[in-house]
């Protein structure tokens, strides 16, 4: 099965008065068709703005720079904004962070479902409305005859992001991107969500790039995993490595990996990983990560690791990717 | 089947239409207790004025009548008056009159109120709908167009129009036009509302005070549109939208304005009672022979009657800016259409 997405060396820039921020600093990341990829980071690492790049969202001074994103073998920053146009929400769909304000308040469920089928199915409204309502039963959203004629208001946030799920399907996207889609609901309804993505990504072979803080909903539901810092990937790794006991493992996914809560061992505090994200006008000379890594050495403080390949399909941008050649 | 989806259909219609018919009713009666004691106040205060009302009938000095005379002449008007009534009576009769029709009459023109009142209303109007339609129009697309393309040139262009229109006075504004296109070039007549002699063009009387009603309300109207916009163009939904793969014709005219549209018709009905109220000022420098530049003389005339026509007609005017805002509200925000839960 060939690459899906294959992302190529993306450079995204934000010029600002202050100065250029680069938030997305030549990222490579790939999805097979039918697999999950997740990316995790915290915020300010570039994860949001590598999505928006995909979809040519970005809103001014926001550009792409450098880099080169095929889809289907297509290059999508070469695309015309007309046949951009064709791919959204019909090739690439995306769900978003706030359910709560990211659905338009002003008109009904069912219409707002039915405008890519009309858009790209070439659906009347009827037609439209009809497949609106077999959509909602599919998010298993109940009454869903009632529902589409609601408006937003109507609904609580989970039932939202139920149907911007609906909504994102819609076309049955060869591509759907995530971001943060759970980040805004208590956890009960985040399990719901999770288990219903999983549900009809198998049911519609459709690949999923997933972002997130979390790394524990990687672990449920991605093949493959990028931990993204300061614009960068750092790491590259399928969720068995990641999670799995590899002899190799960036400090920043080790960081991330201790601070997640265990049931098994009783612990007075929580690990955390000192310091927070760089400003992105004001990185740091060597390693992006050195100065809140505490195996740092002379030579991260002023060399720029780059990353390589420690195993088969394992990639470390680290000078000690081994977890045995480092001492804190 | 098919019947099942028509009745689905009748059902949604009626679903949505009866709340919004109940809420409708329940503003309209809630303007009568308001508009009673609006109604209560202004009668008030007119009563309490300074002056005796009797005076503007007969002149007690004038040495040509006899105390029997004036005796005779106090009663008579008293009565005829009610002067004597309390206050509630005289304010039921006076409520009574309206519905009649009769308005009383009016101690500066000598005629019933009713007989000269429409007519000014009528012609400060207009005027006034011209200038606020043209005003409105421009100030949609321009606003819009200013959102959408940010600091771009024409953004700016319009920016420092509306710093220049917010600063310069109405009255000012005027007589700079009125030098320029009146005195200097000829183009249009100075002032007044239609050529005695029939010999220029109606029209040309309308240019200049539509010009600056316009432009005066434009500049500030301009900034709102844009701002409300601007608001709206940041919100999440508006990048669902395009994700969808929407024209960005249909991102911003549907999704956005839609909702831009909700601050705006605040906007139109705060204008809706200054369509019938002239503007004194501007009626005086063009001689328009509008309610304003009537109003004007009442205030300075004590014309009783006349004030409190006018004073009731604009609470009344404005009640219905506030009901047709609320109606608008509705239409544009179904949130507010099912009783303001969010």
């Amino acid at each position: 099965m060939g690459k899906l997405l294959d992302i190529k060396n993306l450079h995204t820039y934000f010029f600002t008065d202050k100065g250029t921020i680069k938030a997305v600093n030549g990222v490579d990341l790939s999805i097979d068709s039918g697999k999950t990829l997740g990316v995790v980071g915290e915020s300010g690492s570039g994860k949001s703005i590598t999505s928006f790049s995909i979809l040519r969202l970005l809103e001014n001074p926001g550009r792409i720079v450098e880099g080169e994103i095929l889809f289907d073998g297509i290059d999508l920053t070469q695309l015309s904004e007309e046949d951009m146009m064709k791919i959204r929400g019909n090739d690439i769909s995306m769900i978003f962070q706030e359910p709560m304000t990211s659905l338009n308040p002003v008109f009904r469920i069912g219409h707002q479902i039915s405008e890519p089928l009309i858009l790209h199915q070439g659906m009347n409204k009827r037609e439209a409305w009809e497949r609106s309502i077999e959509l909602l039963r599919e998010v298993k959203i109940p009454n869903p005859e009632r529902v589409a004629t609601n408006y937003p208001h109507h609904l609580s946030g989970g039932m939202r992001q139920r149907v911007m799920i609906a909504m994102a399907l819609a076309c049955k996207p060869k591509l759907l991107i995530a971001d943060e889609p759970t980040t805004a609901l208590d956890v009960t309804i985040q399990a719901q969500i999770f288990n219903l993505m999983n549900d009809l990504k198998n049911n519609h072979n459709t690949a999923v790039l997933f972002i997130t803080h979390d790394l524990g909903v990687i672990a449920e539901l991605a093949d493959d995993v990028v931990v993204m810092y300061t614009g960068e990937v750092v790491e590259k790794a399928s969720v068995e490595e990641i999670f799995g006991n590899s002899k190799y493992r960036h400090p920043y996914t080790e960081g991330l990996l201790r601070s997640i809560p265990s049931l098994d061992e009783e612990v007075e505090y929580l690990d955390q990983i000192d310091g927070s994200v760089p400003h992105p006008l004001n990185l740091p000379v060597g390693c992006r990560f050195a100065p809140r890594c505490k195996y740092a050495t002379e030579k991260c403080q002023k060399e720029i690791p780059s990353l390589i390949e420690v195993e088969k399909g394992h990639l470390v941008r680290c000078f000690y990717p081994e977890l045995r050649e480092r001492n804190e | 089947m098919e019947e099942t989806k028509f009745t689905n259909r009748i059902m949604r219609i009626i679903d949505t239409s009866i709340p919004f018919l109940k809420y409708l009713v329940k503003r309209l009666l809630l303007m009568i207790p308001v508009i009673i004691i609006i109604s209560l106040l202004i009668f008030f205060m007119i009563q309490n004025m300074p002056g005796n009302e009797l005076n503007m009938f007969f002149n007690p000095e004038d040495p040509s009548l006899t105390e029997l005379q004036k005796q005779m002449l106090t009663e008579y008007w008293t009565e005829k008056l009610g002067l004597n009534d309390p206050f509630f009576v005289k304010w039921g009769k006076w409520w009574l009159n309206m519905f009649q029709g009769d308005f009383g009459i009016s101690i500066t023109k000598q005629k019933p109120v009713a007989d000269f009142v429409g007519e000014a209303i009528m012609n400060s109007f207009r005027l006034n709908i011209s200038g606020f339609i043209l005003a409105f129009l421009i100030s949609i697309v321009v606003g819009v167009k200013s959102a959408v393309k940010r600091f771009s040139k024409f953004d700016n262009f319009w920016t420092v129009f509306s710093i220049i229109g917010i600063s310069l006075p109405g009255f000012f504004m005027s007589i700079l036009l009125v030098f320029a296109f009146s005195v200097n070039l000829g183009w249009t007549p100075i002032s007044g509302m239609q050529d005695p002699m029939n010999e220029t063009p109606a029209i040309l009387y309308y240019i200049l005070p539509v010009t600056v009603i316009t432009l005066s309300s434009l500049a500030s109207l301009i900034r709102y549109v844009r701002n409300a916009m601007l608001e709206v163009l940041k919100q999440d939904y508006i990048r669902t939208a395009r994700s969808k793969g929407l024209k960005e014709k249909v991102v911003i005219y549907r999704h956005a304005f839609r909702n831009a549209l909700i601050p705006v018709i605040t906007l139109v009905g705060f204008y809706i009672p200054l369509l019938f109220g002239g503007s004194i000022v501007l009626e005086r420098i063009f001689v328009w022979p509008g309610i304003g530049l009537l109003m004007n003389a009442a205030y300075t005339g004590r014309d009783r009657a006349l004030m409190i026509t006018m004073l009731i007609f604009y609470s009344f005017l404005t009640l219905l800016g506030n009901l047709f805002m609320d109606i608008g509200y509705a239409l544009a925000d179904p949130r507010v259409r099912e009783g303001g839960e969010r």
